[in-house]
């Protein structure tokens, strides 16, 4: 039975879309049933690894109705099946449950995505930044921050040579 | 004493120059190699274009042990604050290279997250441009550098208390506070 009919069949009244695109299998999902998806496919479908969490703003995208696509990678490592998991989420507060419980590797992914977009992961341990200094307030990957940033790349200390 | 009294082997000059003739011809570079400039760093301290026949190629990685910082790449404002520490740690006299296009002025990285230029936040001495730049070109930076020191250089390092302003850009200058202001009004422009 395929990843698709498996899933089809647990979750049989929410809307899953599934694509493909060359080797690539993807589905969209509700973020309302992730955590039940997530654990259906640790232990139904064998996904043991988590490979990649991140995140896309629609923000002025031509058709869009959602604000942000999160998109995670699962891999099974013993058949190494791949299948591309996409939900939805929107202003505000973008909040998600965290797959941290059922694969480790989402602490730092999960950090990121919260980093760069704002969207927070309820049952993640610690969730902090992680590539942006602590003080930083805005979230840089969204598309209504500007590229230039808003003067943080220049608010520091001159340092001059007479006082060194 | 009349010149022909003195032997030889004796010979008089000023304290200044001979402390400026010690410190030009033993310069040791703390290499802050963050970037590609850091590979060309490495190549002019290596054999082939071998920094050690100017005095230069000690390189210490505990700022306690250098006189000469070498910015060698794009500074991340994350990596901003750690560059500034490193410098105050090196004991007097010191010297500031800020090699390549990112180091001077922040080169094609003119995002949020990079410096536009390290010398807006610490004193620089020199800069090399180049992305990144040859070796030979990094020699001949040192090479006036050490020109530098040797004709400007004083025993007691007075003539660094005169430079009391940041020689870079001020960090909000014109450029960048228009910048900020356009991105502010593109913002409005999308909510």
């Amino acid at each position: 039975m395929s990843t698709e009919d498996v899933l089809k069949s647990k979750f049989p009244d929410d809307a899953l879309t599934f694509s493909q695109f060359r080797d690539n299998h993807r589905v969209v999902v509700p973020a309302a049933k992730l955590q039940a998806i997530f654990n259906c496919l640790k232990s139904d479908l064998g996904f043991d690894m988590l490979s990649e969490v991140t995140a896309v703003d629609y923000l002025e995208y031509e058709g869009a109705t959602d604000r942000f696509g999160v998109v995670y990678v699962f891999i099974n490592i013993a058949t190494g099946e791949r299948l591309v998991l996409k939900t939805f989420v929107n202003d505000p507060q973008p909040t998600l449950p965290s797959a941290y419980s059922l694969w480790k590797s989402a602490d730092w992914l999960e950090r990121e995505v919260f980093d760069m977009f704002g969207i927070t992961f309820t049952g993640h341990p610690d969730l902090r930044r992680i590539l942006t200094p602590d003080e930083f307030t805005a979230h840089p990957l969204r598309k209504d921050y500007p590229l230039k940033g808003r003067g943080e790349r220049h608010n520091f200390p001159i340092v001059t040579r007479a006082d060194s | 004493m009349a010149m022909k009294d003195v032997p030889d082997n004796i010979f008089m000059t000023t304290l200044d120059a001979a402390a400026s003739w010690a410190r030009a011809n033993s310069l040791w570079p703390m290499p802050f190699a963050t970037a590609c400039c850091g590979i060309e760093l490495m190549a002019t301290a290596s054999s082939r274009f071998d920094l050690a026949r100017f005095g230069a190629e000690v390189m210490r990685f505990s700022p306690r042990q250098c006189d000469l910082m070498i910015v060698a790449g794009r500074v991340a404002m994350k990596m901003l604050p750690v560059l500034q520490r490193i410098w105050l740690q090196m004991p007097e006299p010191k010297w500031c290279i800020s090699m390549g296009a990112c180091a001077c002025t922040g080169g094609v990285f003119d995002t949020y997250a990079v410096v536009q230029g390290v010398d807006r936040f610490i004193p620089v001495d020199l800069y090399v441009p180049g992305c990144p730049p040859r070796p030979e070109q990094l020699m001949a930076g040192i090479i006036s550098l050490q020109d530098k020191i040797k004709h400007g250089g004083t025993l007691n390092g007075t003539e660094f208390a005169r430079r009391d302003h940041s020689t870079g850009p001020i960090p909000f200058d014109k450029d960048e506070l228009i910048r900020i202001r356009e991105a502010n009004e593109q913002l409005i422009s999308l909510n």
